[in-house]
């Protein structure tokens, strides 16, 4: 009965799909492509969709509507969420400037243990948050490894400043964007760039003036990876650059703080991160579609 | 001279019986060997003709730097060029599918290689319109290279390689990737563009009819070595491997000659017009041969064969019908001498050739 | 529920929350505290008694006089982790055949794990306030505060910054971690500081009151506010100063038996071993005062 149920679901979707008229002529033709989804894969991807969804439809139940306006009016959510937004941005900048050109290197040069410096690239991904963090500290920290030269050097001390939050979400956004990008990149057919050295372009010419442009899509989905990633980032970031409402307060460790003891207030703050995020993400995505 | 100047910018100046393409080519990847001489006169325009996996793009590439020497050497007007970068060689290249910049419209294309070159932007984009206008395609300058038809973006990529003055251009396949009838219009463009060029081009194709047409000498590569080298007609008329014989059509027999016979390696002896003495090459077309069901009497030739037919294909308005026996060869012949013939795959047949239709020559 | 809320309203605030990552100092505190343990071999038979109605029953901690058997569960306040470990192993060995399973956690988490229906015997909680989550709607007796916690100054070793007291934090060009004033460390600390009129800024309010104290044993911070248990468990990568202010913001930590425990019996035996000398022994060990 389910299955019956199911295939009878799937079938209205199609016909919904079928049924939009006055949509641009590309959409409808992509849509005829993709045809009838098979059961086998249109189950599992509506419990994945679901299984996504659940935990942000459960946060919008249960956030206090009533006392919304009240918790979003405080300045220090606003101050958090600029924090947030700026250190963000910033963290995907760097990431733009370092991995890119990583990206590069792993993708089209050819040395000694590349694999292996491809799995270390990849490492931040899988290293507990809050153990980058420590291991920011014992690098970066007043007496880290480099921190301390940093630090008698050119009085640059990092912890518990907004540059050591930029520092933090760059540690752990970065290898989305260098993965990403790398991806892109090998796709990308590296004639492109012979054919720009052939008419005396160097090779950072042809990168910057051909293959920049051809895998501008990787690198804005690789940034769009980084920069969500880099506005979550907690665990690194609290670690690392410490809580002081301001300077290194970002959003996620408000809503962590909150929730310690006004779980309501978590929520809330948690709804404008996610309102804040969706409308950036959703706004950068049509810019593409229009552009492409 | 002064585009010259201009195309070669700081290298040192040469003395002018240098002018030209001299290359030896030699690169050694794996299995694979090229060895490959080349030689041209400004003006000259050289076709690198060879099947498949002959090594002709690697040569290609090889002159435009994309493909690092093992040895030999490169001198173009005189200036080594083995390890100049291939940014810094004079050298334009129209890549098999144009490669043209997906981002950039057709004049940005253009005016790239100017840019790189150092010419401001203005006067690099002025150059590409008069480009784009050369090649009749002044319309199309915002036209970004999707929406250009195969042969516009030919037309394209030839200006944008030309635009940056190269003393030698290369072209590989440059029609290959052209449906027949925009071929025959494009191939008699590019073939005016090549008559204007002053310097050496060099183009790699497989089509004997390219090569023949648009190049003033061919050189025909097989397994990374030239086989054989000289002008169209000549190699039309006197082709040295059955490769070249087949491209040209032609039936290719390798012998020993003596006066006006010439005893092949395997198999009978062909009787030629040509009179010889030592090893030699008999050709003669498919058209030349006569086929008839039974043993002619009192006929003329005197090159008779016993064959059998394995097989027959249309040849334009003709049947071609391959033969195996006492000689191997191809032999044309019209649709109703087919049918009267009642030729079919394992029917036996005599083949007559006039010794007159033959061409013997020294190998 | 008003009856066990006032026992506890006395000090709202509460300690310390949530140590998650204290493991890495574990083995530095079992030294000291193994030492304190050292003359627990034989446990008395009765436990100091108290007027809490949970008090548990005196014969059940003697292995002689009942048989105690089976696995009891302890949700414990990650800052009891040395010395709740120290004396499971001692409960073990007094009576063969019983297992004390731990899990030591942020007593909010731990609270919200035991309404959520996780099973557990006994739950020790670092603040009254998380304790009263449990218990409200969940009575199985009244809470004993059976430790507190005094806050205490971590600075570096040495003391190189000279720090003797509360006011000295407040001195510029230090850098000073607190935690933040939603978890029970910060609000004590807070407490102190308004108590004695100090106005200080941190570099950082912290999310927990190991992480503060990892910011001074990194040397990131010269300074922090933390709990006296803390100090005492980072060895000698801090020096503690006492302050008197210290006094006006103490932490009880309460122990209570729960009401779906599997093993009420062991349970009782169990947070007798607590409350018992031998017990205040270890604790007192690891820095806490008598409550």
């Amino acid at each position: 009965m389910t299955e019956l149920d199911k295939s009878g679901a799937a079938d209205e979707i199609l016909v919904g799909g079928d049924a939009r008229e006055g949509r641009p002529r590309r959409r409808r033709v992509r849509a005829d492509a993709r045809g009838r989804a098979p059961l086998p894969l249109l189950l599992p991807a509506l419990v994945g969709l679901a299984f996504l969804l659940l935990p942000l439809i459960a946060l919008l139940v249960r956030a206090p509507w009533r006392s919304l306006p009240d918790q979003l009016t405080s300045p220090e959510v606003w101050q958090a969420l600029q924090l947030s937004l700026v250190c963000a941005t910033a963290a995907t900048a760097v990431s733009l400037v370092l991995g890119v050109p990583l990206a590069w290197l792993l993708a089209r040069t050819d040395f000694p243990g590349r694999g292996f410096v491809r799995a270390l690239v990849t490492l931040p991904l899988v290293l507990p948050p809050v153990v980058g963090g420590v291991a920011l500290l014992l690098a970066l920290g007043r007496n880290g490894v480099v921190g301390q030269w940093l630090d008698s050097a050119f009085g640059i001390t990092l912890p518990f400043t907004t540059a050591g939050v930029v520092v933090a979400e760059a540690f752990v956004a970065m290898p989305f964007l260098v993965i990403s990008v790398e991806g892109t990149l090998r796709a990308a057919d590296p004639r492109y760039e012979e054919a720009a050295t052939t008419l005396g372009a160097s090779r950072f010419t042809a990168f910057r003036r051909v293959t920049l442009p051809l895998i501008a899509p990787g690198i804005a989905a690789g940034s769009v990876l980084a920069w969500a990633r880099a506005l979550g980032e907690f665990g690194a970031t609290i670690t690392f650059a410490g809580n002081f409402p301001g300077r290194t307060q970002t959003m996620p460790l408000a809503v962590y703080l909150a929730l310690q003891n006004d779980p309501a207030a978590a929520i809330a703050l948690s709804l404008v991160l996610l309102a804040v995020s969706i409308a950036v993400l959703a706004g950068l995505r049509d810019r593409w579609m229009t552009a492409s | 001279m002064t585009d010259i100047d201009d195309a070669t910018g700081s290298l040192p100046t040469t003395d002018a019986a240098a002018a030209g393409l001299d290359a030896h080519l030699v690169v050694n990847r794996g299995a694979f060997h090229l060895d490959v001489a080349l030689a041209a006169a400004p003006g000259d325009v050289v076709a690198l003709l060879g099947p498949n996996g002959a090594g002709k793009t690697t040569a290609l590439r090889a002159l435009a730097g994309l493909t690092p020497f093992t040895g030999g050497h490169l001198r173009l007007d005189g200036v080594a060029l083995d390890r100049t970068p291939p940014e810094s060689r004079p050298v334009g290249v129209v890549f098999q599918d144009y490669l043209l910049f997906p981002h950039l419209s057709a004049l940005d294309n253009i005016a790239f290689g100017p840019r790189c070159q150092g010419a401001p932007k203005a006067e690099a984009r002025a150059q590409a319109a008069e480009w784009l206008d050369r090649m009749g395609l002044a319309d199309h300058a915002g036209a970004k290279p999707r929406r250009l038809s195969g042969g516009q973006a030919q037309r394209v990529a030839l200006a944008r390689a030309l635009a940056t003055h190269p003393r030698l251009l290369l072209l590989d396949e440059p029609l290959a990737a052209l449906d027949a009838r925009t071929r025959l219009d494009v191939r008699a463009q590019l073939r005016r563009h090549l008559a204007d060029f002053e310097a050496v081009a060099v183009l790699v194709t497989h089509d004997p009819l390219d090569a023949m047409v648009l190049a003033d000498r061919l050189v025909v590569i097989e397994h990374g070595r030239v086989v054989q080298e000289g002008t169209p007609s000549d190699i039309a008329r006197h082709p040295r491997t059955d490769y070249i014989a087949q491209l040209v059509g032609l039936n290719l027999y390798k012998g020993l000659a003596e006066g006006h016979t010439v005893q092949l390696d395997s198999g009978p002896a062909i009787t030629t017009t040509e009179d010889l003495a030592g090893p030699a090459f008999v050709a003669f077309p498919p058209g030349a041969v006569t086929l008839h069901r039974d043993r002619p009497t009192g006929s003329s030739a005197r090159n008779l064969w016993h064959c059998e037919v394995t097989g027959l294909e249309t040849h334009g308005d003709q049947i071609r019908a391959d033969l195996t026996g006492e000689l191997p060869l191809a032999a044309d012949l019209t649709t109703v001498a087919a049918a009267e013939l009642d030729l079919h795959p394992g029917a036996t047949v005599w083949a007559t050739v006039k010794a007159a239709q033959t061409h013997a020559y020294p190998a | 529920m008003e009856e066990s809320d006032g026992l506890f309203r006395k000090k709202p605030e509460g300690v310390d929350p949530v140590m998650t990552r204290s493991a890495r100092r574990t083995r530095r505190t079992l030294q000291v505290a193994g030492a304190g343990a050292a003359a627990l071999l034989a446990l008395s038979a009765c436990s100091s008694s108290d007027n809490s109605s949970a008090k548990p029953d005196s014969s059940a901690s003697t292995g002689s006089s009942k048989k105690l058997s089976g696995t009891v569960t302890v949700f414990a306040a990650a800052s009891l982790k040395e010395s709740f470990t120290t004396l499971g192993r001692e409960f073990e060995k007094a009576h063969p055949g019983t297992k004390v399973t731990f899990n030591f956690g942020g007593s909010d988490t731990l609270a919200a794990s035991i309404t959520g229906g996780a099973p557990a015997d006994v739950f020790a909680a670092a603040s009254p306030k998380t304790m009263a989550i449990v218990t409200d709607g969940n009575a199985v007796g009244t809470p004993t505060t059976f430790v507190r916690n005094q806050l205490e100054i971590a600075t570096l070793p040495g003391n190189p910054d000279k720090i003797s007291s509360l006011k000295d934090l407040t001195k510029s060009g230090l850098k000073v971690v607190l935690c933040d004033k939603t978890v029970p460390c910060g609000a004590a600390a807070q407490k102190a500081l308004d108590a004695s009129k100090l106005k200080l800024t941190p570099v950082s309010y912290e999310q927990d009151v190991k992480s503060a104290l990892t910011k001074v044993e990194l040397k990131e911070a010269d300074a922090a506010v933390v709990y006296k248990t803390d100090v005492k468990s980072a060895g000698d990568k801090v020096e503690g100063v006492e302050f008197p202010e210290s006094a006006e913001a103490v932490n009880d930590y309460p122990i209570t038996l729960l009401k779906d425990a599997p093993n009420a019996e062991a349970a009782k035996a169990f947070i007798a071993l607590v409350q018992s000398p031998e017990g205040q022994k270890v604790l007192t060990a690891a820095g806490f005062l008598k409550p």
